[in-house]
């Protein structure tokens, strides 16, 4: 029979079907085996499927919304009076629409049922149609319209209202005016919790804006308009077309669009940042697959030598267990993306404080296949390593079992797949990033720590292996002997517990790092109240005022508010034009607050530079002194020009001189410092700082200054801690839930990865029990490995941490390095003692059986 | 009759570092198709080593095998395995069964991977053959170590091979249990006119084959007809 088939080699189909069926078949006795494997990359599929599914609503939600994110088709923004020929250009825009004006300014108000003050922002508001899209919501509804068609009203932030004990129909004093609050305000267009948080607002008709007295030279006010354009008139191209004018008179402006594209960026850097943090964990998953199958590939090589003998080629063993492979990842994918739909519900109650729009809670399907086709896709990259083996497994293995059949040859497929884990990193970290500078450092990152990871293993197993301590004892030298005899766990286990660590101390850095940046030195004899807005006419009585009841006078410094419009020759256009130049754009679009002093104070540093003090006459240009930082961002230093713009009047300036400024210390910081002569006559006000005591002195100073400079505002710098300790709580608990998925992920892996080298421990510590070893002893070899192993990875990845926080700090988030290394002790002994702990678990399991049960059970 | 099975000069030489260690030192012997022999000798003389070079599980360090006409040493490991599909059969002394499948796929595996179709019903025939019809579905844990033989038995048998290589058969199996395998083995073996190729210890067991090629040190010290052998 046989002899009449012709014998052709290499003509054979692979028989893919079968292939599939033998798949299925040899995965059924090892289901639960591929399960524990699954589960690792769940949790880094479920955070990106969460995070890219909210971003894609949220993205979709302020498209749809993005109307009544501005109110108007567009908006223009003035920081000083509208002159008049500037009065006309924003007239003929306004023709065959509408518009509507408010003023904007910060303020002191009085609740008259309460008597408690505090710092608003005050919005002048024209009758009219303003917001011609979406809507400012109050209680009663009516009252957003009754409170500017006549009468002296006002509509109030609703916490506000709360918060002093006042409902509509009480009334407020703004500067010297007593308003009936109208009504209590929800939402105004573009608003989020957080913004309304910090400058909670407090609309007043636009017409009694001059009585309230609060509007003088030097004030800070913003003028808006609002303008609702003809059907025709395509807001961009008309602002494209002015934008020269516009700018030209230091305008702002934002349109639907324009205000869509930067609200929808900065959650998109967002939701990048968060889904890194979920492809960590992903990444951590896939180490944890890669070990899991490299320990089952072992288990199998038996099963594959059978299927060669048989006469199966070695690509076609090699599918066989891809097949599986695959299957495995996208169960673990779908899994993970039903999880990550699930998440995604939560997460708009998560952000809420931060978000402008309503977001609605839809499956992203985009989000869901991405994640699937991302978690398979490095699911197979990682497994492929131990894989590839299967191609060069010898069916001799069947003839002489025990001895390595693998060939040794190193396999040029490996690099590829190499290669492709690499390309595939960075590539996603680019999507995630947008700049390739961004994800190479990301890229970089992640395999400088499988590097160092993998080198401190191989260091070990040889220092261990050199020194060996011929002298200790039985069990000592037992466990120190595991650790690099074949079939050692030691790499993948220091790899993947090195790097869970790295990653879990990297977020509690990072997070210490950035609470550290922002929160206040709220110590003795800091200033905690701030005067601002103090005319040139009241310094003197406020501070005389001050001393009256009792508090000291800290600071007083001038305030001059200004523009840049030059750096060495450059405009704002022209750096808008050629994005070469690096120099930030808003550097021309922002408002300067600048003071002027002859000498440095406590929180300054010179840099570099001599500082004048004082400006001669013979200046012809002005010396000034920039914060470095600042400085970098102008791509300007020592020598390099810069015009200013004071209410209209240009003064040309060189930098002389650059600072170091702490930030972080209540002081009065200024970006640009002038010497003294220069700014004395221009529009300004003074700032005032001081320290009260207690709650009550505060209360009552505030209210005596409200009554008696009505115009002056005070901030409550404890009241600010308040608000920015609650939202900094939120914002690390937006992160910590993000670390939560690496970190479970990190905890999965390592269980995974112990329960792994159980199935490759257990048949010796079953003949080390048949030969007579007692159950402590055998518990101890193991507890004292797992120690090892645990402390060294774990000390590791806490040391690897410390290096990606300098880099993140230094790199990303631009703030000095200042680590509190106190969290590391925790995390280094608590994933030591877990690894013991797990470890200790599964050797118990072995050992409470009898052995023969054992070995019966382990070989099915 | 034609040769199935040419061997020329054939040795095998392990390298473990400095150490060279010659196992097979210039084999020569051919077998006719339907021939049934034994190989025997010491332990450590390298019987396993040969069969895994004859059967084209291994390469040679020199000398050549021609299996059913091909010469095995120009082929590649993926070559080898189809020939091994497509004319070899195997019986080892540990079974090997494949533990994740049950009788019954273990026995249809190698009809399955040549592409064959409706597979189930011969391989439960063969089954029956070997008398575990009843055992179909159970995995190899669930089978004794006699069991386990005969189902691997019917799965040596199911590609109709034209040479079956045996190594130790009976080794791992109590006396009764072995006579049993052995007798199933034969007659299969006669069924089927397959070439047989059987190593072994047991002198008893290569009494009952038509060849006895002795080996010692590598070497080939007798090879003789059993008739021959138990004349003298
Ligand atoms: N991969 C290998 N590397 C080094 N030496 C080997 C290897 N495989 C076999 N040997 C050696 O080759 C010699 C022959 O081994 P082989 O298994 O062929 O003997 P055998 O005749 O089958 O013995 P037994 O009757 O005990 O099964 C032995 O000395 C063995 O140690
Ligand atoms: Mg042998």
């Amino acid at each position: 029979m046989s002899e009449n088939t012709e014998f052709i080699p290499g003509k054979r189909p692979l028989h893919v079907r079968w292939l599939l069926k033998m798949a299925w078949r040899d995965s059924r006795r090892n289901r639960g085996r591929l399960a524990l494997f699954i589960s690792s990359i769940i949790l880094g599929i479920a955070a990106l499927v969460a995070i890219n599914s909210f971003a894609d609503n949220l993205r979709a939600d302020i498209d749809k919304q993005a109307k009544s994110l501005i109110g108007a088709d567009l908006v223009i923004a003035a920081n000083k009076e509208i002159e008049a020929n500037q009065q006309q250009l924003l007239d003929s825009i306004a023709i065959g629409g509408d518009r509507s004006d408010e003023v904007r300014f910060v303020s002191m108000v009085q609740f008259k049922s309460s008597g408690g003050t505090r710092l608003v922002q005050v919005r002048a508001l024209e009758k009219g149609g303003f917001p011609y899209y979406g809507a400012i919501e109050t209680e009663p509804k009516e009252a957003s319209h009754t409170f500017r068609e006549g009468g002296r009203k006002a509509l109030v932030d609703h916490t506000l209202l709360l918060q002093y004990n006042s409902k509509p129909g009480d009334s407020i004093q703004v500067g010297n005016m007593t308003f009936e609050i109208a009504g209590a305000l929800h939402k105004i267009p573009g608003q989020t919790a957080m913004t309304a948080t910090i400058a909670p607002a407090v609309y007043i008709p636009r017409h009694l804006l001059e009585e309230t007295g609060l509007v003088q030279r030097g004030s800070r006010v913003s003028y808006y308009h609002y303008y609702k354009l003809p059907e025709t008139t395509d807001a961009d191209k008309l602002v494209k077309r002015l934008e020269k004018r516009l700018d030209e008179a230091g305008f702002g402006y934002d349109t639907i669009e324009s205000r869509k594209e930067s609200t929808g960026k900065s959650y998109e850097d967002l939701a990048s940042f968060l889904a890194l943090v979920g492809f960590v964990a992903l990444l951590l998953g896939c180490v944890g697959v890669a070990s899991a199958v490299h320990v089952y590939i072992r288990e199998k090589l038996a099963t594959i030598g059978v299927l060669r003998c048989l006469g199966v080629s070695g690509s076609q063993a090699f599918l066989i267990y891809l097949f599986q492979v695959v299957a495995m990842g996208l169960i673990g994918s779908v899994i993970g993306a039903i999880l990550g739909s699930l998440i995604q519900l939560y997460l708009p109650e998560l952000f809420k404080t931060f978000l402008p729009v309503d977001v609605t809670v839809a499956v992203s399907w985009g989000a869901v296949l991405q994640g699937i086709a991302i978690g398979v896709i490095v699911a197979v990259l990682f497994a492929l390593l131990p894989l590839l083996t299967i191609r060069n497994v010898s069916p001799l293995i069947t003839l002489r079992a025990g001895i390595e059949h693998v060939s040794k040859k190193p396999d040029k497929l490996r690099w590829g797949v190499y290669f492709l884990i690499v390309a595939f990193i960075f590539l996603f970290s680019y999507f995630q990033l947008g700049t390739w500078l961004r994800a190479l450092a990301f890229t970089g990152g992640v395999l400088l720590g499988f590097v160092v990871l993998a080198l401190i293993a191989r260091l070990m197993m040889w220092l261990v292996k050199r020194f060996f301590p011929v002298h200790w004892g039985y069990v000592w030298r037992q466990s120190l002997a595991n650790l690099y005899r074949p079939n050692n766990q030691t790499l993948l286990l220091t790899v993947s517990i090195g790097l869970g660590t790295a990653l879990i101390a990297t977020l509690f850095l990072m997070q210490r790092i950035l609470l550290s940046e922002v929160a206040f030195a709220a110590s003795e004899n800091q200033p905690n109240m701030v005067l601002f807005d103090i005319q040139n006419a009241q310094k003197e009585k406020v501070a005389a005022l001050t001393k009256e009841e009792g508090l000291p006078v800290l600071q007083l410094v001038p305030v001059v508010t200004m523009r840049l419009e030059e750096v060495n020759g450059l405009t704002g256009a022209d750096v808008r034009a050629d994005t070469t130049l690096g120099i930030s754009e808003r550097a021309f679009t922002r408002e300067f607050r600048v003071t002027y002093r002859d000498s440095l104070i406590s929180s300054e540093k010179t840099v570099e530079g001599t500082w004048q003090g004082v400006a001669t006459a013979e200046d012809e240009v002005i010396p000034v002194s920039l914060d470095e930082r600042y400085a970098e961002r102008l791509k300007a230093g020592l020598g390099d020009t810069l015009v200013f713009n004071v209410q209209g009047a240009r003064i040309p300036t060189v930098i002389t001189h650059l600072r170091e400024i702490e930030w972080n210390r209540v002081q009065t910081n200024f970006t640009i410092l002038f010497p003294k002569g220069v700014l004395e006559e221009a529009p300004q006000f003074h700032v005032l700082m001081t320290r009260t005591d207690t709650d009550e002195q505060a209360a009552k100073f505030q209210q005596t200054l409200v009554r008696q400079f009505p115009n002056v505002s005070a901030i409550d710098l404890g009241l600010i801690l308040e608000t920015l300790d609650d939202i900094l709580g939120k914002i690390s608990f937006v992160i910590r839930f993000m670390a939560l998925f690496s970190i479970t992920t990190g905890l999965l892996v390592l269980i995974g990865s112990i329960n792994n080298s159980k199935y490759q421990r257990v048949q010796e510590s079953v003949l080390l029990r048949t030969l007579g070893a007692s159950r402590k002893q055998i518990l101890s070899i193991n507890a004292f490995e797992y120690l090892l192993l645990g402390a060294l990875a774990a000390g590791t990845g806490v040391i690897l941490s410390v290096g990606a926080s300098w880099a993140l700090a230094v790199f990303s988030f631009e703030v000095a390095f200042v680590p509190d290394l106190t969290p590391l002790l925790p995390v280094f002994l608590g994933i030591t003692i877990l690894t013991v702990f797990i470890g200790m678990l599964n050797s118990r399991s072995i050992l409470s059986r009898p052995p023969l049960e054992v070995l019966r059970r382990e070989a099915a | 009759m034609s040769t199935i099975l040419e061997i020329k000069d054939l040795k095998k030489t392990y390298d473990s570092g400095d150490r060279h260690l010659t196992v097979l030192q210039g084999i020569n012997f051919s077998l006719e198709a339907g021939d049934v022999c034994s190989i025997v000798g010491p332990s450590g003389s390298g019987k396993t080593t040969l069969l895994g070079l004859c059967a084209g599980l291994d390469r040679a360090s020199s000398g050549s095998v021609v299996l059913n006409g091909i010469p095995l040493d120009n082929l590649s490991e993926d070559e080898r395995a189809q020939v091994r599909n497509q004319y070899v059969g195997f019986i080892f002394q540990n079974f090997q069964l494949i533990p994740t499948l049950t009788a019954l796929e273990n026995v249809m595996v190698p009809m399955e991977l040549r592409g064959e179709r409706n597979v189930q019903q011969q391989a439960m025939d063969l089954l029956a053959r070997v008398g575990l019809a009843e055992r179909a579905d159970h995995y190899p844990t669930q089978l004794s170590g006699g069991e386990q033989q005969r189902v691997s038995l019917a799965r040596a048998f199911s590609n109709k091979p034209a040479i079956l290589f045996a190594d130790e058969p009976t080794g791992n199996l109590d006396e009764e249990t072995g006579d049993r395998v052995e007798k199933l083995l034969f007659d299969l073996n006669r069924e089927a006119g397959t070439t047989l190729v059987l190593v072994t210890h047991d002198l008893d067991l290569a009494a009952k084959t038509d060849r006895i090629i002795r080996i010692k040190g590598g070497t080939v010290v007798s090879d003789q007809l059993t008739a021959v052998v138990s004349n003298e």
